[in-house]
């Protein structure tokens, strides 16, 4: 913007000022409705909708899926959309990031003196398609299932199997097919590099960093063991 | 004026630092020092009683020259065109304030220890009274917060209000938006259930995938190799102290700024100068005398 054009803003605006009404009583009276209204809706949404207690946190429970708040599903879902390991940083924490800085330095890139939204095309199509974007992720986020699925097709009698393995944040270290995050070593093709006594093993006892799974029921271990050794 | 009869004397606007005793509002003033007739001890003392809260506001004011500021800022315009998308920010306000009140009752009976916190809040929820009510309008108020600032985000970026002058109050903003969205993130945890224990893992472990500072962040937020009971210390701290902190510092210097620059008229209310109004706003300018530069 041109030295010109603050000029001119500031004319204008101070033209609209005088014209316009006193904060008091005029827009405190719509400030002091809208908080009302606002009170309310969290009065009610508290009634209708409670504040329940989950089961209690367990740090070695193995089958729980977890959710985060639906205004971090859109984050969630970036995580699911984009599936090669070398852009899960950039879909985590890059995408976010990009956009926090992108939202931040606004005024400092758009600098036009056009304020009118429909005679600012480019800011306002950025503006509406990150809103649908937003929303849509949102949405699939709400509908979907949780970044612990395991999406590969398998034999019938590995399924109970891919079930334990998703359940049990094995995916939040581990690659398997197409999802799963790669702290740890990929584990597609795991049944042809390990014997199952060894899959057993790991999991008993975790090896290196990986953490111990010593209370999976012994059902549960076959059926996840069965299924990763059938991976080749 | 009519509205002078609504606010208390030392907000009304001819009122001046010191001026309490003599200006006009203070009649019960020359009652005092000429009375007609020699009142009696208990009409004295409920005179001086009548008098004492404004007493009381002048002697604050006089010390402090707050009537200045109150009154510049109850009675500053806000422009034409002004409508309801503007109370969004306000709105987003009482959220917080909501979300601070309850925060302060949900402490006086939370335990912030892996062992007792899920029991502390089965606590609140069942035996203290409006206890449920209370964590539940919590709960909610911070989906309806981020929900309103996302509102009053959207109104400023649509109708261009983040630009000049008002671009450093965009990035306050900014922030402060940064702030609530770590505020819901840390808040998360603090229940203790499986759903709040493992969004927490999931989300550090997010965190920790992240370029160069992603590890070292995971290290900090989880405080040791498993989320556990320094994790949920540290959450809590951060929640209750540090966030709120500075939450409350940056809403302060945006109002400043609100305050200081007005708000935004929406961007189609023109001021219709070139045609009828020139010579009135040229006569307004010569009136202030601002010495304001003519348009080029």
């Amino acid at each position: 913007m041109k030295a010109k054009d603050k000029q001119a803003y500031l004319e204008e605006y101070e033209f609209l000022k005088k014209k316009g009404k006193p904060f008091f009583p005029y827009a405190v009276m719509k400030d002091s409705t809208m908080a009302l209204i606002v009170v309310g809706v969290i009065i009610a949404m508290s009634i209708i909708l409670g504040a329940e207690q989950g089961p209690k946190a367990d740090p070695t429970t193995t089958t729980y899926v977890p959710r985060p708040e639906w205004y971090f599903f859109f984050l969630f879902e970036l995580l699911r959309v984009i599936k090669p390991p070398e852009l899960v940083p950039v879909a985590t924490i890059g995408i976010p990031t990009i956009c926090m800085v992108l939202l931040l330095l606004l005024p400092f890139y758009d600098r036009g003196p056009e304020r009118h939204p429909g005679r600012r095309p480019i800011a306002t199509t950025a503006g509406c398609l990150t809103i649908v974007a937003m929303a849509y992720l949102t949405y699939l986020g709400a509908i979907g299932g949780s970044p612990t699925e395991i999406e590969m097709k398998v034999p019938p009698q590995y399924e109970a199997g891919k079930e334990v393995v998703a359940g049990s944040g094995c995916l939040a270290c581990h690659k398997i097919g197409e999802n799963g995050g790669d702290l740890g070593p990929d584990l597609t093709h795991i049944g042809s590099q390990l014997p199952r006594a060894a899959i057993i093993r790991s999991v008993e006892i975790g090896p290196a960093e990986m953490p111990a799974f010593r209370d999976l029921p012994p059902k549960k271990l076959n059926q996840l063991s069965d299924f990763l050794a059938s991976l080749d | 004026m009519k509205l002078d009869s609504l606010i208390p004397a030392p907000l009304r606007k001819p009122a001046k630092p010191g001026e309490g005793n003599g200006s006009k509002n203070a009649a019960p003033a020359d009652l005092k020092t000429s009375p007609p007739e020699r009142p009696s001890d208990t009409e004295r003392l409920t005179d001086k009683a009548k008098d004492a809260p404004a007493d009381v506001l002048a002697w604050v004011d006089q010390r402090t020259a707050a009537s200045g500021f109150l009154t510049g800022m109850l009675y500053r315009k806000v422009p034409k065109g002004t409508n309801w998308f503007y109370t969004l920010g306000s709105a987003a306000l009482f959220a917080f304030i909501v979300q601070a009140v309850t925060g302060v009752f949900l402490a006086m009976f939370y335990t912030p220890s892996p062992t007792e916190a899920y029991a502390s809040i089965s606590h609140i929820n069942n035996d203290v009274f409006l206890g449920q009510f209370v964590h539940g309008m919590h709960k909610w108020g911070s989906s309806l917060m981020v929900i309103l600032i996302f509102l009053h985000m959207g109104r400023t970026f649509f109708f261009g209000a983040y630009k000049y002058p008002r671009e450093l109050n965009w990035v306050i903003g900014v922030v402060l938006l940064i702030l609530t969205m770590t505020m819901a993130f840390t808040g998360y945890l603090l229940p203790f259930d499986q759903r709040s224990f493992w969004a927490s893992v999931v989300g550090i472990n997010i965190n920790g995938t992240g370029p160069v500072v992603g590890p070292y962040l995971s290290d900090f937020l989880r405080a040791g190799p498993e989320l556990g009971a320094t994790t949920l210390s540290r959450f809590y701290a951060i929640h209750m102290l540090l966030l709120p902190g500075a939450i409350i510092a940056l809403i302060g210097a945006h109002l400043y700024l609100v305050v200081k620059l007005g708000t935004t008229a929406p961007p189609w209310v023109r001021a219709e100068k070139p045609k009828i109004a020139a010579p009135v706003s040229q006569l307004d300018a010569g009136a202030e005398g601002n010495g304001a530069p003519p348009p080029r």
